[in-house]
C-alpha cells in the first residue's frame, strides 16, 4: 500500500512510495539515512525529533511522512553550510549547550524557529520556547546561553 | 593550572553532534539485519497458562518467535546481581535468576514474555499483537514496606517475606543509648520516591552473530561495555569472551540506567546465533519506563539527637529499600555501602546505626541512578539538620556550622574516620557552606524573607550540604564487602611513531566529555597540542578492558590510570632522550614537549624521541623498540567531594505552587580539569534533583500497574521550571590519586532535592508542616497548607 511522497529535504528533491502509516521520522532516517533527527519518545513530549517542515519547527514522531507530500524539509543535517556551523550550532559549542548530543538536533531546529519568529528573545520567551524539548543533561542552563550567543550573532 | 589543565577547552566531541553525525546505536543499520519486538506483560502479577505463537509466526515478514520455554531449554537462567549483600544472621542474599524471557509467571507489568523477529519493526509490532498469552492474575505488592510483612504476596515463590538481605552498620547499643539521653531528638518519617532516569535516548542493543567465524558482536546502549561483556559471556549465555567484541558508540545519556546488564542484550545475542542474522531492538519510551531500572525508592524512618546545645548526639536509621522484581547488577549495594555508610554526612555524629531491609516487589527493578543511595543518605541528614533547627529555633546554617567536622587535608593530618566504615579523604566543609552564605546575602534574604512574610508572600530558603563517595572503589575493599567485580580501571597511552598520541580507556563517555577533559590531561602532561591526542572508548575491540562509568568515578579512577600510562611513556621517553643527547636521564628535565639537559641548550623533542623508539637504529641497549603503555590503576580510596546547595522559593498561598526563584551551588570536587564540563555536570544535576523534589516520581496502582509511563504524564522538569544556577567551587584536592581529582558527574542531583524541599518547609514555617510527600505538587503543598495549624 504505498504511497507517494514528494519532499526537498535540505534543498535535496526526493521522491518514495511510502508506507501509508510510515512516520515522518522515521522516513527521513530509515529512507533517507539522516539518522541525526533522533526518536526519544513517540509522544510529541520530548522534542529529539523536531525538524522544520516549511519553516515551522514539527515533532516528526507525530507526523505522516505522507502529510509533508510537496513540503520543504530542514533537518539538522541541513544547518551547516559549507562546513561553517550555524550560528545556533555555534552558540551549542562555544557555551557548553550539549552534553550527550541525543536531544541536540531538536534544540538547534527549536531553536532556529524562535530565532526565526523573534530575533531578540528575552531569557523567559526562550525557557519557554523550548518547554517541548526534553534534555536531561545540561539543565538547559547552558541551551539558554547557547541562544543567547546565536541570537546576538545573528543580529 | 596547565596550558589545558584547569581551562575551559571547548569540546572536541560537540561537532558531530552538532550536525547530525553522532552514531547512536538505533543509528546503527547492519546489511540483513531484523527487528525484536518484545512481548511483555501487562500484568504486575501472574502466572502464565499458555503462549501461542501460532498466529504470529504465520504473519508474512515474521522470521521467527521465541518464548520463555525456548530461553529455558536453552540452559540460561539468567542475567546476575554483581554484588552481594547478605543477612545480619550471615544468611546469603536471595537472588532469584532475572530469565531473559520468562515462562512461569510474570514479576512485574513490562516483564519479557516472548519476542517477534521480523523482517521490519513494523512488522514485529503488528506479529506482536498476535502472540496469545493466557494469564491468571495473581494479587501484587508495589510497597517495599509491605512486601515484608507477613501474608504479602510472594513475589518469588521461595523468598520468605520477599526480603532479599536485611543488613545493618555502626553500633546499635551505643546509638540506642545516644538517642534515649539525647536532650531533643528530631524524627521524620518519610518516603524517597521511585525515579524513573529518562535517559533522553531510549535503550537499544543489536547482536550481530558470524557463523564462519562463529563469533558475536553487540552495539549497545551502554555505560559499560566491557562489564556487560563479561556477565553475559561467564554468567548468562556461556559463550567464549574472546570471540565476542562489545560496542558501546555514542550513548545518549545514561544517569545510571544505563550501567547494568539488561535481558535485552543477551536476548538480541543468543537470538542472533539462532537465526543466523543480525536482530535489532529499541525500546519505545513506553518500553523505557517498565524495563530501564528506577531508582530511590526508600521508605525510611530516622531519629537525630541533639543535646541541649545542639551538638548531634547521635542518628538512628530503619529503611526499606524497594529492589523492584528482580535483582539488577548493583541494586542490592545501593541502600547498604552507598547509603548506610554515607550517613556520617558532614557531620562528627559519634553514634550511628542503620538498619536496611531490601525487600523484592511487583515492580521494575531498582538501582543506581544519579547519586546512588549518596542522595538518599543526603535527603536523610538534611531534612533533619533543618527539621531539628526549626524544632529547636535555631538557624539551620548555624546549626550545620557548629556540627561539621573540622576541615583537614588528609596530607599533614589523617582523613576523617567515620562511624560507618569509610574514611574520608580530604574536607573542608565550613569552606563550602559559608561560601554559598556569602553569595546568597543569606542575612539579607533573611531580612527580605521577614518583610515578605508580613505581605502574606511566602519565601523560603533551604539549605542542604553533603559529601559522597566517588572514585570507585578500591578493589579489596568492595570485595570485601560483596562486590563481585574489581572497580579499578585501565588505559592504555600509544604514542604514533610522528609523535601524535592514541588514548584508550576503559572509562565511557556518554555526554560527560572525556575526548576533551581526557585530552586536556594528555596533553598538558606530556605537552603536545590539544588535537594530537585523540581518546578512544567503547569498543572492546581497541580498549583492552574496563569497568565503564558511573559514580563519577571517569576521572578519578580512569584519569588515574591515563596519568599512569603517561608516567611510563615519559620514564621510556627520558632513557631515549639520555641516550640521544649522550647525557645522564637524572640531568634531563622535561618541558613543553622537549628533554633538555639542564643547563644547557642541548634538546630533543617528544616526536623526535617517538620515531627513534619506533625506528630504533641509534638505540639505547636493551630498550625495547615502540611506546605503548598500558596500565590498570586501582584507588587507594574512595573519593569524598561535597558541597553546599542552597534553594530560594517562592509559594503562591492560593494554590501551593513552588516557584524556584534562586538556586545557588558550591561544590568542591578536588582539583578542576575543565571547569565549563564541571560546571555543566552541576547544572545538569541539580536540574535532575530538583525534578525529584518538585516535579517527578513514579505512580504505581494497588495493582502494580505504572500509572505514569509516559512523557505525558510523568513530569519531567523543563527550561521554564528553572532560573539561571549559580555556581562556585572550593577545591580541596584528593590526596591520594595523581590529578587530585574528586568528580564531579552525581553532585548536582545529591545537593539539590533536600535544599528545595527545606526551601518549602521555610517557606511554610508559619503553617507547622514539617514534611510534605516528594514530588512537592501544587495540590500536596496546598493540602499541607490547608491541614498544618496555622
Amino acid at each position: 500500500m504505498g504511497v507517494s511522497v514528494k519532499v526537498t529535504v535540505n534543498g535535496e528533491r526526493h521522491e518514495h512510495e511510502v508506507d501509508a502509516r510510515q512516520m515522518l521520522v522515521d522516513y527521513l532516517r530509515e529512507s533517507l539515512h539522516l539518522t541525526g533527527t533522533h526518536v526519544g519518545c513517540d509522544t510529541t513530549a520530548c522534542g529529539a525529533c523536531t525538524v522544520l517542515v516549511d519553516g515551522r519547527a514539527v515533532k516528526s514522531c507525530t507526523m505522516l511522512a505522507v502529510q509533508a507530500d510537496g513540503a520543504e524539509i530542514k533537518t539538522i543535517e541541513g544547518m551547516a553550510s559549507n562546513g561553517d556551523l550555524h550560528p545556533i550550532q555555534e552558540g551549542f559549542h562555544e557555551e557548553h549547550g550539549l552534553q550527550c548530543g541525543f536531544c541536540t538536533p531538536g534544540m538547534v531546529m527549536t531553536a532556529a524557529q524562535l530565532l526565526a519568529d523573534n530575533p531578540n528573545p528575552s531569557e523567559q520567551e526562550i525557557r519557554h520556547a523550548l518547554e517541548g524539548n526534553f534534555c536531561r543533561c545540561t539543565g538547559y542552563h547552558n541551551i539558554v546561553k547557547a541562544i543567547q550567543y546565536a541570537a546576538k550573532k545573528l543580529s | 593550572m596547565g596550558k589545558f589543565i584547569g581551562q575551559a577547552v571547548k569540546r572536541v566531541e560537540d561537532k558531530r553532534f552538532l550536525t547530525g553525525k553522532g552514531r547512536y546505536t538505533d543509528d546503527i543499520v547492519l546489511p540483513n539485519m531484523t527487528y525484536a519486538k518484545i512481548v511483555r506483560s501487562p500484568y504486575a502479577h501472574a502466572k502464565i497458562n499458555s503462549v501461542d505463537i501460532s498466529a504470529a509466526k504465520m504473519y508474512p515478514g515474521v522470521v521467527e518467535v521465541f518464548t520463555g520455554k525456548d530461553i529455558a531449554d536453552s540452559g540460561i537462567a539468567g542475567v546476575p546481581c554483581g554484588w552481594q549483600v547478605d543477612f545480619k544472621n550471615g544468611d546469603t542474599m536471595k537472588e532469584p535468576p532475572h530469565p531473559l524471557l520468562v515462562a512461569d509467571k510474570v514479576r512485574h507489568v513490562g516483564d519479557a514474555v516472548a519476542v517477534v523477529i521480523a523482517e521490519t519493526k513494523e512488522i514485529a509490532r503488528d506479529a506482536a499483537d498476535m502472540v496469545e498469552v493466557d494469564y491468571e492474575e495473581l494479587p501484587a505488592v508495589t510497597d517495599a514496606a509491605e512486601a515484608a510483612k507477613t501474608g504479602a504476596p510472594l513475589v518469588h515463590d521461595d523468598v520468605p517475606n520477599n526480603t532479599c538481605y536485611d543488613w545493618g552498620l555502626g553500633d546499635e547499643a551505643a546509638t540506642n543509648a545516644a538517642i534515649d539521653k539525647a536532650d531533643h531528638v528530631t524524627t521524620l518519617e518519610f518516603v524517597n520516591q521511585r525515579l524513573v532516569p529518562n535517559a533522553i535516548e531510549p535503550r537499544a542493543a543489536i547482536g550481530d552473530y558470524d557463523p564462519i567465524r562463529e563469533n558475536y558482536t553487540l552495539y549497545t546502549s551502554s555505560q559499560n561495555p566491557h562489564l556487560i561483556r563479561l556477565l553475559m559471556c561467564a554468567f548468562v549465555l556461556g559463550i567464549p569472551e574472546h570471540k565476542v567484541r562489545v560496542v558501546s558508540p555514542d550513548v545518549g545519556g545514561g544517569f545510571g540506567s544505563k550501567i547494568f546488564h539488561y535481558t535485552e542484550e543477551a536476548l538480541v545475542i543468543w537470538a542472533s546465533n539462532k537465526i543466523g542474522r543480525p536482530v535489532k531492538w529499541t525500546a519505545e519510551r513506553s518500553e523505557s519506563f517498565i524495563t530501564d531500572a528506577h531508582g530511590r525508592d526508600h521508605v525510611t524512618k530516622a531519629e537525630m539527637g541533639f543535646d541541649k546545645d545542639g551538638n548531634v548526639m547521635a542518628l538512628r536509621v530503619k529503611t526499606f529499600a524497594n529492589m523492584g522484581a528482580y535483582l539488577s547488577t548493583f541494586s542490592t549495594c545501593v541502600p547498604t555501602y552507598l547509603h548506610g555508610t554515607l550517613l556520617q554526612g558532614l557531620y562528627t555524629t559519634p553514634a550511628i546505626y542503620v538498619d536496611v531491609t531490601a525487600t523484592f516487589t511487583n515492580t521494575t527493578a531498582v538501582d543506581a541512578y544519579r547519586g546512588a543511595g549518596r542522595p538518599e543518605a543526603t535527603y536523610l541528614l538534611e531534612r533533619l539538620f533543618d527539621n531539628a533547627a526549626r524544632e529547636m529555633n535555631m538557624d539551620p546554617a548555624e546549626l550545620r556550622l557548629k556540627n561539621f567536622i573540622p576541615p583537614f587535608d588528609g596530607v599533614s593530618e589523617p582523613g576523617y574516620q567515620t562511624q560507618v566504615a569509610l574514611q574520608y579523604d580530604s574536607g573542608n566543609y565550613q569552606g563550602v557552606l559559608k561560601r554559598a552564605l556569602e553569595m546568597l546575602d543569606y542575612d539579607g534574604l533573611r531580612k527580605e524573607q521577614a518583610e515578605a512574610r508580613k505581605n502574606g508572600r511566602l519565601i523560603g530558603i533551604g539549605i542542604s550540604t553533603y559529601i559522597e563517595a566517588c572514585g570507585i572503589a578500591p578493589s579489596a575493599v568492595v570485595g570485601s564487602l560483596g562486590a563481585r567485580a574489581g572497580l579499578y580501571e585501565s588505559a592504555q597511552v600509544r604514542i604514533q611513531p610522528t609523535g601524535k598520541v592514541s588514548v584508550y580507556t576503559g572509562s565511557h563517555s556518554h555526554g560527560q566529555g572525556h575526548e576533551t577533559t581526557f585530552a586536556q590531561v594528555v596533553a598538558d602532561r606530556l605537552g603536545v597540542a590539544l588535537e594530537d591526542v585523540e581518546v578512544i572508548h567503547g569498543d572492546s575491540e581497541s580498549v583492552a578492558f574496563g569497568m565503564g562509568t558511573y559514580g563519577s568515578r571517569s576521572l578519578a579512577v580512569g584519569g588515574s590510570a591515563i596519568v599512569k600510562s603517561i608516567d611510563k611513556v615519559l620514564e621510556k621517553g627520558a632513557r631515549i632522550a639520555a641516550h640521544k643527547l649522550e647525557a645522564s636521564v637524572d640531568d634531563l628535565e622535561y618541558e613543553g614537549g622537549h628533554w633538555t639537559v639542564k643547563g644547557t641548550d642541548k634538546s630533543i623533542a617528544f616526536g623526535d624521541v617517538a620515531l627513534t623508539a619506533y625506528v630504533p637504529h641509534d638505540y639505547p641497549e636493551g630498550e625495547e623498540p615502540g611506546m605503548d603503555f598500558a596500565s590498570f590503576y586501582d584507588p587507594a580510596n574512595f573519593t569524598y567531594p561535597f558541597g553546599a546547595h542552597i534553594a530560594v522559593v517562592e509559594v503562591d498561598p492560593e494554590t501551593g505552587k513552588v516557584d524556584l526563584k534562586r538556586f545557588v551551588a558550591v561544590d568542591d570536587v578536588g582539583n578542576v580539569i575543565n571547569p565549563m564540563i564541571v560546571d555543566g555536570q552541576i547544572h545538569g544535576g541539580v536540574v535532575q534533583g530538583v525534578g525529584q523534589a518538585l516535579f517527578e516520581g513514579a505512580i504505581y496502582d494497588d495493582n502494580g500497574q505504572l500509572v505514569n509511563g509516559s512523557y505525558m504524564d510523568y513530569c519531567m522538569p523543563r527550561a521554564d521550571d528553572f532560573p539561571m544556577i549559580e555556581t562556585d567551587r572550593t577545591v580541596t584536592p584528593c590526596p591520594h590519586n595523581p590529578l587530585g581529582v574528586k568528580g564531579a558527574g552525581e553532585a548536582g542531583a545529591i545537593g539539590s532535592t533536600p535544599a528545595v524541599v527545606n526551601a518549602v518547609l521555610d517557606a511554610l514555617s508559619d503553617y507547622n508542616v514539617n514534611d510534605i510527600r516528594m514530588p512537592l505538587t501544587p495540590e500536596r503543598v496546598w493540602a499541607a497548607m490547608q491541614n498544618g495549624n496555622h
